[in-house]
């Protein structure tokens, strides 16, 4: 496993990041967590995300959500904000390999945790997941927007048993929405997908 | 989304000494307790709940994440996760209806991220109180009065109602605990207690800022829902807008004893359509000791909702209520259930 620090050159998001830090501006204190233990510092704080096999050091706002850590300080723009409300599943990555939205997780509260995006779901020698082939061969999507959740979002619903038929396919993947439609070519892949990968 | 201190709670006495101003469910209550987030972070973004404290108690879920069934009954860990209890194999079988409230609420990734004691104190989704750019929301700031009741009330409550606030309790589980007299375990700052699950919610009553008998500092650690012998033949049917992730227009949880044809006990919750978690006494009292029919089915249906009010855009909900309580206990009934055991 390796370790690297959010030590990147100035980028259009990380440039407006400090600058709503600096907007928000006011105290906020951590205590009783090892890894943030009595930190103060103009409501950031520092935090350790493991996030596709690697370590990544961040101090951000405490109020900063998971899917913002991904997308505005680590430069993991593969999850999506739909909704920002818990609503549209766009945000979906898997923690601990379980699907869960990274909108309506706090980023501090995700220390500790296994996480995998997008990003992480090919394999080390750049192979697309099943599930990522899968959607492409079958044209599961047009804008693409949804596509990162829905796609890992489909991987939990194989693992955990919940593809057995359309009907389940169509129940577990509710909580994936897609404005443009592509839901029969969604089922379509996962079907696909569904043989080719092993359980959990 | 306002600041606030981040803390972690390795144990229910440090919960409940950092949580000590948790208040009722007030929506000013100073400080509040984190487990899947799926409430608090959501109603926080939107200004609607704005703690200086939030104390996380997911790591409480080591020793309270259980699910254990005894000739006693069922006990939820207040920490199991939503998804976790709507697979588990024993609540699947000897209680299908509380296995059926959890699949059929939210969608994979939420049930993955709730705690059943988040779940059960799940705020309502009325307009006017998710959103504090309506000033007059009496759940939201006492005294201010409710918009909705003159405004868009398609999915506002019926029953348990008054003229302060007309807020549809949100969940499903609850609506099933309350018909099967679970009882909520609590730990505070004087020790633990035990709360029947329809005193958790507080009554309208005046002041619906007020949502629960909490007292400051208390952490809901479990439930416990007793053995009955209408558990097994038990079932959630949910009626929605939309056929799955949606919240219930209405809702009824039904458990039955059946001799034969009659009805021994009945245990009826209703979803949807109430302020709180609804059993329905009356309801019940009419079914004991009769054969299940439509008519009585009906009969039942027609004490269930003799108390209704309505506000315009929800007058389709008493009939639709009604004619979802007839299903479920027709479903039930012929349910393949063997009585003996």
């Amino acid at each position: 496993m390796h370790q690297s620090s959010d030590t990147r050159g100035p980028s259009r998001r990380g440039v407006m990041g400090a600058a709503a830090g600096l907007a928000a501006g006011s105290a906020a204190r951590v205590a009783a967590q090892p890894a943030v233990s009595g930190a103060e510092s103009g409501g950031h704080v520092a935090m350790r995300l493991q996030i596709n096999g690697h370590d990544h050091d961040l101090n951000v706002d405490v109020r900063t959500s998971l899917l913002d850590a991904l997308r505005e300080h680590l430069d993991l723009t593969g999850s999506k904000k739909g909704c920002d409300q818990g609503q549209c599943g766009a945000c979906t990555v898997l923690i601990d390999d379980q699907r869960e939205l990274s909108c309506l997780t706090l980023a501090i509260a995700a220390q500790g945790r296994r996480i995998t995006t997008i990003e992480g779901l090919a394999g080390a020698d750049g192979a697309l997941h099943p599930m990522q082939q899968a959607f492409i061969d079958n044209d599961a999507f047009q804008c693409g927007y949804c596509t990162p959740g829905q796609i890992l979002s489909a991987v939990a619903c194989v693992a955990e048993g919940h593809a057995t038929t359309d009907a389940d396919i169509q129940e577990h993947m509710s909580g994936n929405l897609c404005r443009c439609g592509a839901y029969p070519k969604i089922v379509l892949a996962i079907k696909q997908a569904r043989g080719q990968m092993g359980r959990g | 989304m306002r600041p606030f201190t981040y803390e972690r709670a390795g144990d229910l006495s440090e919960a409940s000494r950092l949580g000590a101003n948790t208040g009722q469910g007030q929506t000013d209550a100073p400080v509040q307790f984190l487990a899947g987030g799926t409430t608090l972070v959501d109603l926080m973004k939107l200004d609607v709940l704005r703690p200086t404290r939030v104390v996380d108690i997911s790591p409480l879920g080591a020793d309270l994440a259980g699910v254990a069934l005894t000739s006693r009954g069922l006990h939820l860990g207040a920490l199991a996760t939503m998804s976790k209890v709507a697979e588990h194999p024993d609540v699947r079988r000897a209680y299908p209806a509380i296995a059926e409230s959890l699949s059929l609420a939210a969608s994979d990734q939420l049930r993955n991220m709730a705690s059943l004691g988040g779940n059960v104190l799940q705020r309502t989704r009325c307009p006017y109180y998710r959103d504090p750019s309506w000033e007059a929301c009496n759940k939201r700031r006492p005294g201010s009065g409710c918009t909705a009741i003159q405004g868009y009330n398609h999915n506002h409550a019926v029953l348990g109602v008054d003229e302060n606030c007309i807020a549809q309790y949100p969940g499903d589980l609850g609506v099933v605990l309350a018909a099967f007299d679970a009882e909520v375990e609590l730990s505070g700052p004087s020790g633990a207690r035990l709360l029947a699950f329809t005193s958790l919610h507080r009554p309208a009553d005046g002041e619906p800022h007020l949502e629960t008998n909490l007292r400051p500092g208390e952490v809901i650690t479990g439930f416990n829902v007793p053995a009955g012998a209408w558990t097994r033949r038990s079932l959630y049917l949910k009626v929605r807008d939309r056929s799955s992730y949606e919240f219930a227009l209405a809702s009824a949880a039904v458990g039955l004893d059946m001799d034969g044809e009659t009805v021994r006990q009945a245990r009826i919750g209703l979803g949807g359509v109430a302020y709180r978690p609804w059993r329905s006494p009356e309801a019940e009292a009419v079914l004991v000791g009769k054969p299940l029919d439509e008519a009585t089915a009906k009969a039942a249906t027609d004490a269930a909702f003799a108390g209704a009010v309505t506000h315009g855009g929800n007058d389709f909900k008493p009939e639709l209520g009604r004619r979802t309580l007839v299903r479920a206990l027709l479903q039930a009934q012929s349910l393949p259930v063997s009585e003996a055991s």
